[in-house]
């Protein structure tokens, strides 16, 4: 598996992203954000959590407008992976690459703490290695993590089998309590959670580990 | 030449910022404030000859999230 890992100016978790994809057997590049092409041969786009240009405008609004962006815009419109964790995540429904918007969060705090991540579909190759409805240990820490969508995208997303992660008690006003949603071809992923916090027996706790192995083992480099 | 850009939440995305500014007002005791939404303005600064139909691609862009606010523009 060859990843590419996006460096905005305020992305925070992008050496912890590339780590997760590293310790997953990834050869891991790392692209700035001034950047117009991904390396050759890239299986999956990384875009990190953080704070993308301080969050000014919106959150991922200027990201998402930067020159790396097209090329994971064209990457992901080829079929190619795309993981966005937290800003990456907001990024990515700024691009239009996913539905919907990151609203802030409905008690207004930002929210720092491990909830109940419960998995909602594992017909994908980002989940294919848990079991369906079990309910995980994954940290979240944002203050704009609060999913909208209109009811029509709602029903599609349902309809679709394209919620990947629900809020087992839903910490920020997301509707459907949505935590994560796949695209229409299931390559990419969005979500608030960050699996990458939650890789190694170091963090304490694992649960974000079978994410990055699915993903090595559905994307054995050939 | 300038153009005034005004961005709102759209009538039915909950505004828990407008939310809590309407609370504060009443705990203040300001009565009758039924409800508060709170937006942005954005002053642009443009060269002669920029038209609205610009300012609106911009809006349509970059300034306003089409999929939960609304814009006006106001060439001034």
């Amino acid at each position: 598996m060859k990843a590419a890992v996006i460096v905005f100016p305020g992305s925070n978790c992008d050496r912890d992203l590339a780590v997760a994809f590293k310790a997953a057997g990834a050869d891991v590049t790392m692209v700035w954000h001034k950047d117009s092409t991904l390396p050759d041969g890239i299986d999956i786009v990384g875009v990190p959590g953080g704070f993308s240009y301080g969050d000014y405008l919106r959150c991922g609004a200027i990201a998402a407008q930067s020159p790396i962006c097209q090329s994971v815009k064209a990457h992901a419109e080829r079929g190619g992976y795309v993981l966005g964790v937290c800003n990456g995540f907001q990024v990515l429904t700024e691009t239009g690459l996913l539905p919907g918007a990151l609203l802030r969060n409905a008690g207004l705090k930002y929210i720092c703490k491990t909830v109940g991540l419960r998995v909602e579909t594992t017909k994908s190759d980002f989940t294919s290695q848990y079991d369906l409805g079990a309910v995980l240990d994954i940290p979240i820490a944002h203050h704009d993590g609060n999913y909208f969508a209109d009811q029509a995208t709602l029903a599609a997303l349902r309809d679709q089998d394209r919620v990947a992660f629900r809020y087992a008690d839903n910490p920020n006003g997301a509707q459907d309590d949505i935590a994560g949603i796949l695209s229409h071809n299931r390559r990419v992923l969005g979500m608030m959670p960050h699996p990458e916090r939650a890789a190694d027996a170091g963090h304490g706790g694992t649960d974000g580990a079978a994410l990055f192995r699915a993903l090595a083992g559905a994307l054995v480099t050939a | 030449m300038k153009a005034r850009v005004h961005v709102m939440l759209k009538n039915g995305v909950l505004d828990p910022q407008g939310e809590a500014v309407r609370h504060a007002l009443g705990a203040m005791g300001f009565g009758g404030v039924n409800g508060v939404r709170q937006g942005k303005v954005i002053e642009l600064d443009l060269a002669p000859g920029t038209s609205e139909a610009e300012v609106t691609q911009m809006c349509e862009k970059l300034l306003a999230n089409t999929v939960i606010e609304s814009y006006s523009v106001e060439m001034v």
